[in-house]
């Protein structure tokens, strides 16, 4: 039942895993906490469906997703950096914004592919092609960003996202970097959302609820993979593929165990709290430590109940 | 010295938070003319407006009142990271002035890009590491052999010398210096102070640095000026700057009504 299973897990990990990339390229490269993506990944589903329906064709369906998706990331550029709204802000606006556009664009809540009676790209009938065809998008999507974070333009996309400071100083247009970021990273959760809209046969207003959540465990169980072997940027980009399709087994291993799969976002956004507190309470439970040693008695009280809570809430 | 001005900063002006509680006049009418190959040291108390100054010169901020001229050119309204192409920067905070993420010898290459067009060519080429490892020797730190490290690994010291590196890669027509030993220890201020000179003596460069230390400020350079409450108070040169001592600062600080701080006496 579970073995059954595994491929189709592999195919949507795949998939999850493209929109985990962009992702890391707004979290991790620019250090922008981008939540565009949950309504960009409806996006390239609702664009790729819609499209689909009408005869168009998959490849080209998928490409006007994308730029669709690279649309939305401009919104919230411009948002964040012409009109000074915060990056955590702006993305929910673009957001809120894009679940009446996604609307729109469907007409309805939902839109259906016709998987059987017309070519589609990536399909749950046909697992095993799926994946071939999917490491194929994998190799190309992980050169092309290996190639493109190497060049001139690409590195001061880095220095952006490392210290903005030391970048204008370096003349590099911080603004402008953002705004190519984000609409690189969303053009990539669109082509997710066109591929995930195919693979399942349908787009859903609700495909793209909980997606940075999903993104951010991708690339936080990608990191604990890699960290150890390389540094190398393509090591990373495969580890964050990696941490979606380990996501996705154990997604299918909750079902196959009949648990309650209602709990599994409640259960996947408590786990990635937990991982983005650990460098936090580790700090603070090291720093506790050498403390203990200087403050007088009557301050020093306080603090063996707060490390302990906090130590609790870590584990 | 030739006398070709390079900087001319006239009648600038610049208050933070105006209107409010803390309302504070940064720069009250600032002029100075600073002429091609000056190293001028730039000494006052805390909220004289010096780094504000340096601030201005870089675009950190738009300025309320006056013009900026660098070159010839009026540089007033120019974005931060257009007048880069001008200017070389170190700051006083070591962590400033380079990015964690990335490579030493990546670091070197963005500086070495500065004021160019970042295009899809590679972000760091072949043939320029052998350069990068001769300018990394000459700091004497060992970092010619440690080019694929993280920045973030280095020391305070080490990061303070590489940005120095960094902002005379590509001959800035202006170094811009904001303290930038006073967050060292001392013996690593002291070296990288003489790398500072010596840079500027190489490169000819029209170096402006800020210093607390007044011995510093008098030995270094050929130009000393003082400013208090966003003016300059005292501008010397030559002769006379290289005869004055640390009590002649602190006389003429007083005289101006300045709150002379310990800082400032220890050094």
């Amino acid at each position: 039942m579970f073995w059954d299973a595994l491929p189709g897990a592999i195919a949507l990990g795949m998939i999850w895993g493209i929109m985990a990339i962009g992702v890391y390229i707004t979290y991790k490269v620019l250090d922008f906490a981008d939540l565009t993506v949950d309504g960009s990944i409806c996006t390239g589903g609702a664009v790729a469906a819609v499209l689909m329906a009408a005869g168009v064709n998959a490849w080209v369906a998928v490409l006007v997703a994308v730029l669709a998706g690279a649309l939305a990331g401009l919104v919230t550029g411009i948002f964040h950096t012409l009109m000074g709204i915060p990056a955590i802000l702006s993305g929910i606006l673009t957001q809120l914004i894009l679940w009446s556009v996604n609307l729109k664009i469907m007409g309805q809540a939902n839109t259906v592919v016709d998987t059987r009676g017309q070519y589609v790209i990536v399909t749950q009938l046909e697992t095993g092609f799926t994946i071939l065809k999917l490491v194929a998008f994998l190799v190309v999507i992980v050169g092309a960003l290996y190639w493109f974070f190497g060049t001139e333009a690409g590195c001061g996309i880095r220095a952006t996202g490392s210290n903005p400071n030391m970048s204008r100083a370096q003349g590099i247009n911080v603004n402008l970097n953002k705004i190519i970021g984000l609409m690189l990273s969303n053009a990539l959760v669109a082509l997710a959302g066109a591929l995930l809209a195919q693979y399942q046969g349908f787009a859903d207003i609700n495909m793209g609820r909980g997606a940075i959540v999903i993104g951010l465990a991708a690339v936080i169980i990608g990191e604990a993979i890699v960290t150890h072997i390389s540094r190398n940027f393509a090591v990373q980009l495969i580890g964050v593929v990696l941490g979606g399709i380990i996501y996705y087994i154990v997604y299918q291993f909750v079902i196959w165990l009949d648990l309650d799969t209602e709990y599994l976002k409640m259960f996947s956004a408590i786990v990635v709290a937990i991982f983005l507190a650990v460098p936090y309470l580790k700090e603070k439970y090291f720093s506790k430590i050498k403390w203990r040693k200087k403050p007088p008695k009557g301050e020093d009280k306080g603090s063996p109940g707060q490390s302990a809570g906090a130590a609790q809430g870590g584990e | 010295m030739s006398e070709k001005a390079i900087l001319q900063l006239e009648g600038i002006c610049k208050t933070f938070n105006r209107g409010s509680v803390n309302e504070k006049r940064a720069l009250q009418n600032l002029n100075l003319t600073v002429n091609e190959g000056d190293f001028i040291t730039v000494i006052g108390g805390n909220g004289a407006g010096k780094s504000t100054m340096l601030n201005a010169i870089c675009g950190t901020f738009d300025i309320d009142e006056g013009k900026i001229v660098l070159g010839g050119k009026d540089i007033t309204k120019l974005p931060e990271y257009k007048r880069a192409k001008y200017l070389g920067r170190v700051f006083q905070d070591p962590m400033m002035g380079t990015t964690p993420n990335m490579e030493i010898q990546e670091n070197l290459a963005l500086a070495a890009r500065r004021g160019k067009v970042r295009s899809l060519m590679p972000g760091i080429r072949r043939s320029e590491k052998a350069f990068y490892r001769e300018q990394l020797a000459r700091l004497g730190l060992g970092l010619e052999d440690r080019m694929t490290a993280k920045v973030g690994l280095l020391s305070g010291g080490q990061r303070q010398s590489l940005t120095l590196l960094m902002a005379t890669l590509n001959r800035p027509e202006l170094l811009l210096l904001d303290e930038h030993t006073a967050a060292l220890d001392p013996k690593t201020a002291a070296r990288v102070l003489e790398f500072t000179e010596e840079l500027a003596a190489e490169n000819h460069l029209t170096t402006v640095m800020i210093t607390h230390n007044m011995l510093d400020a008098i030995r270094c350079g050929n130009r000393l000026i003082m400013m208090q409450e966003g003016k300059i108070i005292y501008d010397v040169c030559g002769e006379e700057k290289k005869s004055l001592q640390v009590k002649d600062l602190l006389e003429r600080f007083r005289e101006s009504g300045g709150a002379i701080n310990d800082r400032m006496v220890l050094n």
